[in-house]
């Protein structure tokens, strides 16, 4: 059996590993993956690059145009801009990879268990289906609300509407690989459930689950921006893309840069994540991610 | 058929009760005491009280679940904690700007996006093929927000043609209604468009490799015809599926776009009402929003059905 297993398994973990030099090629993903390379050095370096104490208020300085002090200019509390965008890049990374993680997790196991015992998947699809049919902005955004505004309460409020898709995804990879001869052969030699699920589901599940790994990143900065946005997000002691242009708003005929900067960031990040998730899904498997009516 | 439609609305039932639990969850899950969540740091113990009184927090769960669900069914979707007002009377008053920016948004979309997808589709791999995609990929990945402030940076502040924000009532005349709708319309048209693009692409590029498709071109029938009779109608299905899914991320974009063109509609009382922990409100619009998606949803199913004699369920 072994050996049988390792045909199956191992060439599809190589051509992971083997696809990521040759996306490197085509000049708009390399570019990407550059813009998501500056963005992550800029969220690491914050405390390095920034000019300035990103929460130092300078009462004196307030919507002042860029100078020499201050390269982007500064907000309506005087802080310095640059050093805000720069620390909010942390606050976006950390809820992008956060919630990634979190969704993945959790829609995997759920997604393997409703495959598998056809009971249970008639009861979590109906629980998907609810959650679906909620506008995640409204979801999120109320979740928030109650819970207080930390960033693990957002990772929370911003990863419940996202489960339901990573669920649907695993489970239709489950349905579809239970039907594969191999799996019915080992079904049928008394494979146990956990070797079945570690052996073949696993393996065929990584592919659509890293090109749906990264629509969640890039859905999940996109609502943080959101909720920050409307005043529902992260408290803005902290600076975050989305509650940066949140503190912009009301100057916005004085100062557009306030909204510009922080607006160009979250759009150039999401905008790479979802060009490399595109090109992800194009090399790793083309039929069997549906990206229509996953967002 | 009519066996279908009916199995269609009972199966639409557990999605809604599913809604249901998890808007009267969220509340009673949040770690304290809902009524001082709700009432904020400064109640005081009548506010509280009344608080319980209204939300019956003081019986059990179930009891409370039940009255609440019997209410909804008789229409009774609660009343605003901030202002006394019956919550489907604060609805009612504000559905007019999200009506009107949420039928104009589908419209221009729809008119937009379909012939785009089609054309992108029967020119695959060219220019406008790839200007399609990558409008598509820009529409998902830039905010709503930033859009719209693009917008009025250019029409509004630039080039002075477009009013800032603001709403004016259609009945106060057809021009003032309608030059304040055009940017918000614009900024959520453009989010809307690339997932309506984007799907009836893929769908009508399936189609184009159908049997059916090559026998027709085999049977010398010219290319327009090929395109039009043929593909485009059966890419029609999942384009119309497209249409009803992407409605939960109208919504949300409705709730955005409001927010930033001041639009008083029901995606301000929704963040007004968030924002002042009227839950109430923001219960009743999560419902009625999700209500609105699954019959949305079923209406498109059924409507198939009777279109197309091939769908079977």
């Amino acid at each position: 059996m072994s050996k049988v297993h390792l045909h199956l398994v191992e060439p599809r973990r190589l051509r992971m590993l083997r696809v990521l030099p040759g996306l490197m090629r085509a000049p708009l993903v390399a570019l990407s993956g550059l813009v998501l390379a500056v963005i992550l050095g800029a969220a690491l370096l914050a405390s390095w690059l920034a000019p300035h104490d990103p929460g130092l208020l300078d009462p004196v300085m307030r919507l002042r145009p860029a100078s020499a002090d201050h390269p982007l200019g500064t907000d309506s509390y005087g802080r310095d801009l640059l050093s805000r965008v720069l620390h909010g890049a942390r606050v976006s990374l950390a809820i992008g990879v956060g919630t990634t993680i979190v969704a993945v997790a959790v829609g995997l196991a759920v997604g393997l268990i409703a495959g598998f015992f056809r009971r249970l998947d008639a009861v979590v699809m109906r629980v998907v289906d609810g959650l679906m049919a909620i506008p995640n902005v409204l979801l999120a955004i109320t979740i928030v609300t109650l819970s207080g505004a930390s960033l693990w309460t957002v990772i929370i409020a911003i990863t419940i509407p996202e489960v339901p898709r990573v669920i649907r995804l695993v489970r239709s990879v489950v349905l579809s690989v239970r039907e594969e001869h191999y799996v019915e052969a080992a079904i049928a030699l008394g494979s146990p459930l956990r070797r079945i699920l570690w052996r073949h589901v696993l393996p065929n599940s990584f592919a659509p689950l890293i090109v749906q790994g990264s629509y969640v990143c890039a859905s999940a900065i996109l609502t943080e921006a959101v909720l920050s946005f409307l005043g529902a997000g992260i408290n803005p002691v902290t600076p975050s893309w989305g509650n940066i242009m949140a503190d912009g708003r009301g100057f916005f005929r004085l100062r557009p840069e306030l909204i510009f900067w922080p607006g160009l960031c979250v759009s150039l990040t999401i905008l790479s994540i979802n060009i490399l998730g595109d090109a992800l899904r194009d090399t790793l498997d083309p039929r069997l991610i549906k990206r229509g009516g996953e967002r | 058929m009519s066996g279908f439609i009916l199995r269609r609305i009972l199966a639409s039932i557990p999605v809604l009760l599913v809604v249901a639990v998890a808007v009267f969850m969220l509340l009673r899950l949040t770690p304290g005491d809902p009524a001082s969540v709700i009432a904020g740091d400064n109640a005081t113990v009548e506010q509280l009280a009344r608080i319980r009184d209204q939300l019956g927090l003081d019986k059990p769960f179930h009891r409370q679940f039940a009255e609440w669900i019997l209410r909804l069914l008789e229409g009774d979707f609660g009343t605003s904690i901030i202002s006394g007002t019956p919550v489907m009377r604060l609805i009612a008053d504000r559905i007019e700007p999200t009506l009107s920016l949420a039928l104009s948004t589908i419209t221009l979309s729809v008119l937009i996006a379909v012939p785009l997808g089609a054309l992108a589709a029967a020119r695959q791999g060219s220019l406008l093929d790839r200007t399609v995609i990558a409008l598509c990929i820009i529409g998902f990945s830039v905010p709503v927000f930033v859009i719209a402030y693009g917008l009025i940076q250019i029409f509004a502040v630039q080039l002075r043609w477009l009013p800032v924000q603001g709403f004016r009532s259609i009945s106060l005349g057809i021009w003032p209604f309608a030059e304040r709708l055009i940017m918000p319309t614009l900024a959520l048209t453009f989010l809307y468009m690339a997932l309506i693009a984007r799907m009836t692409r893929t769908s009508v590029l399936e189609v184009l490799g159908e049997d059916f498709v090559r026998t027709a071109r085999a049977k010398g029938i010219t290319e327009a015809a090929v395109f039009l009779r043929h593909a485009l109608r059966n890419a029609a299905v999942p384009i119309v599926t497209i249409i009803g899914i992407g409605f939960a991320l109208l919504i949300s974009g409705v709730v955005v776009t409001e927010s930033v063109f001041n639009l008083p509609g029901i995606g301000r009382l929704t963040i007004d009402a968030v924002l002042a922990r009227d839950y109430p409100v923001v219960q009743a619009v999560i419902l009625l929003s999700s209500l609105l998606y699954v019959v949305i949803n079923l209406a498109i199913d059924v409507i198939y059905v009777a279109l197309d004699p091939r769908i079977r369920y």
